[in-house]
């Protein structure tokens, strides 16, 4: 394995970069702006438009008890496209992520405000069946978390919860997610084993395939790496490489290469707003915002 | 600047050590005059004031409080290993000669020091009184003495007696001294004389005698005798003697024909011989008297009932069922008749079997003689051979056949049901109810529990009520075990028994089926009280799963239940199981509760037997600590049951100990499934 050579989205160029709506100069205090509770409107480069959205964020505001921590949020996720989330911490971007799939709903303290759309049907519609929803996307959490079973259960565990017991379909699952993977050569002669045996590498994979196993519509990936050596993040980033277009990614990441590296488009986040999205490319080479500049340069986060 | 000496001693923090080399000519001078003195006082005062900072008593005041808490437990675990292993082991049988002449004969079952009351030394016979002055005060008022178990209830009225040590004259171990261990009455103590095998006769003229003697004679074993057992008056008592066949003619009172093996040595080897082969029919005999008769009376009984039931049923008939109603009494009462005419000729049937065993088994008889009672004369005895559980002439035997003895009564301890009132034989039906009991009551106590525990953890919000609920459910955990008795008593028997009865039992009424204490019922009992435990070790186990797991299932489509199903309980299982094995060890323990709800002295029966419908939870059972308590402390004859009290409490603390062991086996071979488990 090797470090991914294309470190910058090479879709890059299609964007059409220089149609801002604001100078850099109108927005140098954006931040200051942000942190004082002012309202403030997210820089969304156009490139964005000719994107066809999967996952549409549209006003989404949320709440723990108290304390606001996302204001006003709206994106269009790109279907077939890695999506970057970044931030410095505390800034909402796991949040956010976790509310695609509902999962802050376990908190009793949540309140939410807006709608996010997964190809047009509603997420947080009163009538909408969170169970069904959530199958119709996959999650990899921060810390690895395989399930006290075998690692064959592990990958089949979306299909076993919903009924599925034939053993052809679940063997074919399990060897597509698992090749997906890309665990595949490494643990298919100890399928039975307990999955709590593998590396932290492997069980970040494996929770990729058990994520993917349920071919989902959105992949929500939140800090997928972070607890990885470089070796076993270079092996998590060629997967998602190989993902790319087979599935729509959001990805919620701290490292700035990482988002450079992987993702088509990257959205900049600060104290709960979005800051700047767009192109991964044009984000790092060239942001409308001086904010996004520095915290991408390093000056500040 | 203007503290130098305070800003250097209270430490050397970087930003105060720029200042202070700024100062280093002047200041640094006058620190190192003045200093050290003040420091170094303070150093030492530091030291000596630190021990208890250091925290060195406190780990012998830790270690300590550890130290005494094992050994108490070691002390308490040893006492009963000890006590409780060496019961049954076969002492040596000792013989003792008064100054005084009396004879006593038995083991030594323990002794004592004790200072003698004045009034004792004038009570004693003016032949001992010299020796028992003498060693009063040679031992400065202190005297030791003896527990003999001389057994021989039947002639003495006791089973144990003391023996001071300047009574003894002197102090001997018969080689053949034999010790019996008998289906009633008691030990027997005494020395084997002959085996005798008897030839009872219908006519006991002499020429009668002569002739049967003759047959006997000619298919006689080898080393055997033939003699006339003649019933006498021997020094004021009626004995029975052996007689030559020729003094046929002047006998006294003719009891039988008897082959004789003469002897201990030769009695010994035909008891050896003939002793199993008795035993095998007499085991026979109470199978019959039990399986088969306890058949009979069942199906007699069953018979009862449905004619019972077929009565209820006609009293509540209306007008047109009525016809059909009476149809069927008679149909139940005919088969009632017909099962009793069956059952007449069934009893009669086995009677005749349990005599021909009787005949056969009475046949054959031990010849004893005693040491002599006291003041009593040596006396001669028979015993029945049927009626002897064992026989250990334990003078003679070296340690292997001991070990042999020790064996075979451990494994009658616990194989046999319990004779004379307890205090003898075995235990098994109280192993039995015990680990029934303890059984039944985890496969009630652990879903119920956990179920509980599962919705407090997991699907209830957390607020006041759920943590009065808590509270509530730990504080259950104190509530004396009695208590819980009587609430069994109340609830499970009086009113959910009963109803039960009401129901599905009407015929027997007013006899109560379920409406008593039972093995379901104590068994429950005991599970309402170790609730709290499981409750409280499963909320711990569930808590102690990760959110993360949880949280991974959720996002792959879960419910909350498949959650649940899926990853929380088997993660939590080994903390589940730990919860398990405290209540066993709390429940299997438990005495006070199970007196009021189904726990009796001796239970007849066991909850399973060959009976149709072969479980029978509603019957009373034995329990091994309410065995403990009665024989300890219900039992006539204390003194013999006081070992049995070590041995069972030893085999009970066995038993839990392997209920417990089996636990935790199975909660390890979890946690490598599913490692990683928090308990």
């Amino acid at each position: 394995m090797t470090e991914p050579a294309a470190a910058v989205d090479p879709q890059a160029s299609n964007a059409t970069a220089q149609d801002v709506g604001r100078t850099k100069g109108e927005t140098q205090d954006a931040l200051a702006a942000i942190a004082q509770g002012a309202s403030f409107e997210s820089e969304i480069h156009e490139s964005l438009q000719d994107e066809e959205a999967v996952l549409e964020v549209q006003g989404f505001e949320l709440w723990y008890g108290q304390a606001q921590a996302l204001y006003d949020i709206s994106m269009d996720v790109s279907g077939g496209k890695v999506t970057a989330l970044i931030g410095p911490s505390g800034c909402g971007k796991s949040t956010l992520l976790r509310s695609v799939n509902r999962l802050n709903d376990l908190l009793d303290i949540v309140r939410i405000e807006g709608d996010m759309r997964l190809r047009g049907d509603s997420i947080y519609d009163p009538s909408v069946d969170v169970i069904e929803l959530r199958k119709r996307m996959g999650m990899v959490f921060q810390k690895s978390n395989p399930f006290p079973m075998s690692i064959y259960e592990n990958v089949v565990y979306s299909l076993r919860i919903d009924g599925e017991n034939r053993k052809s379909v679940l063997d074919e699952v399990c060897e597509r997610s698992l090749r997906g993977a890309a665990l595949w050569d490494e643990v298919k002669d100890r399928l039975d084993e307990l999955a709590l045996g593998l590396s932290g590498g492997q069980q970040q994979r494996l929770c990729i395939a058990r994520a993917i196993a349920a071919e989902p519509e959105v992949l929500l990936m939140d800090e997928p790496c972070s607890a990885l050596d470089p070796i076993a993040t270079g092996k998590i980033e060629d997967l998602i490489e190989d993902l790319r277009g087979e599935y729509t990614i959001l990805i919620v990441t701290h490292n700035m290469q990482q988002a450079s590296r992987v993702s088509d488009y990257t959205a900049f986040m600060y104290l709960g707003r979005l800051v700047e999205y767009g192109a991964t490319g044009d984000l790092f080479t060239k942001p409308h915002l001086k904010a996004t500049e520095d915290y991408i340069t390093g000056r500040f986060g | 600047m203007s503290h130098p000496l305070t800003k250097s001693s209270s430490g050397s923090s970087s930003g105060a050590s720029a200042d202070g080399r700024a100062a280093a000519p002047g200041g640094g001078d006058t620190r190192s005059a003045s200093v050290p003195e003040g420091m170094g006082t303070r150093l030492r005062k530091r030291s000596k004031s630190s021990l208890f900072a250091t925290g060195e008593p406190m780990i012998w005041l830790t270690g300590g409080a550890l130290v005494i808490c094992t050994l108490m437990v070691a002390g308490l675990l040893l006492l009963v290993l000890m006590r409780g292993l060496g019961t049954f082991w076969p002492g040596e049988i000792v013989q003792v000669t008064t100054h005084d002449g009396r004879v006593y004969m038995g083991e030594v079952t323990r002794d004592e020091t004790y200072q003698p009351a004045e009034n004792v030394l004038t009570g004693l016979a003016a032949e001992v009184e010299p020796f028992a002055r003498q060693a009063i005060t040679e031992a400065d008022g202190w005297v030791h003495r003896r527990l003999f178990r001389t057994g021989n209830f039947r002639l003495t009225q006791v089973h144990f007696r003391w023996v001071s040590d300047y009574e003894v004259a002197s102090r001997e171990t018969p080689e053949w001294a034999m010790l019996l261990e008998r289906l009633e009455w008691g030990r027997f103590y005494g020395t084997p004389e002959a085996l005798v095998r008897l030839t009872f006769l219908n006519d006991s003229s002499p020429a009668a005698i002569r002739s049967a003697a003759a047959a006997l004679e000619s298919q006689k074993a080898d080393g055997f005798t033939v003699r006339i057992v003649d019933e006498r008056r021997v020094g004021g008592a009626t004995e029975r003697v052996l007689v030559p066949v020729a003094e046929a003619d002047s006998l006294s009172r003719f009891v039988a024909l008897a082959e004789v093996a003469e002897g201990p040595e030769a009695a010994w080897r035909a008891f050896r011989d003939a002793h199993g082969e008795v035993r095998e029919r007499w085991h026979e005999r109470r199978d019959l008297e039990k399986y088969d008769t306890g058949e009979v009376n069942h199906r007699q009984e069953q018979a009862r009932l449905a004619v019972r039931e077929a009565e209820i049923e006609l009293d509540r008939a209306t007008p047109d069922e009525r016809a059909a109603a009476e149809e069927r009494l008679a149909a139940a009462q005919q088969t009632f008749e017909d099962i009793r005419e069956w059952a007449d000729e069934e009893f009669l049937r086995i009677r005749a079997e349990i005599d021909a065993i009787n005949d056969q088994n009475q046949r054959y008889q031990l010849v004893l003689r005693t040491a002599g009672e006291g003041d009593r004369p040596p006396q001669v005895t028979y015993q029945r051979l049927d009626e002897i559980v064992r026989a250990v002439p334990a003078n003679r035997i070296g340690v292997g056949e001991k070990l042999g003895v020790y064996i075979s009564r451990w494994s009658e301890f616990l194989t046999d049901e319990p004779r004379e009132a307890n205090s003898e034989g075995g235990v098994y039906p109280a192993i039995f109810g015990t680990v029934a009991m303890t059984l039944i009551m985890s496969i009630a106590v652990v879903p119920f529990g956990v179920l509980a525990a599962l919705y407090l953890r997991e699907y209830a919000t957390a607020g006041p009520l759920v943590s009065a609920v808590r509270i509530a459910v730990n504080n259950l955990a104190g509530v004396p075990s009695i208590v819980f008795g009587v609430f069994g008593l109340g609830f499970f028997c009086y009113v959910v028994g009963a109803n039960i009865d009401q129901l599905l039992f009407e015929a027997t009424l007013p006899n109560p089926t379920y409406g008593k204490g039972g093995l379901l019922w104590a068994s429950l009992t005991l599970a309402l009280l170790t609730l709290p435990v499981v409750i409280v070790a499963t909320e711990e186990a569930v808590s102690a799963v990760p959110n993360s797991m949880r949280e991974g299932s959720y996002a792959c489509g879960a419910s909350k239940w498949q959650t649940i199903k899926r990853i929380v309980l088997p993660r939590a299982l080994p903390g589940i199981i730990t919860g398990m094995i405290l209540a066993i060890a709390r429940g299997a323990g438990e005495v006070a509760p199970l007196m009021l709800v189904g726990a009796v002295k001796l239970a007849p029966e066991l909850p399973v037997d060959s009976l149709f419908p072969y479980v029978h939870p509603e019957r009373s059972f034995m329990h091994l600590g309410f065995h403990i308590y009665d024989v300890g402390f219900q039992s006539q004859n204390s003194e013999a049951a006081k070992p049995m009290v070590f041995t069972t409490t030893l085999l009970l603390i066995a038993i839990v100990a392997v209920l417990n062991f089996t636990a935790i086996w199975l909660r390890n071979k979890l946690r490598k499934k599913f490692a990683g488990g928090q308990f």
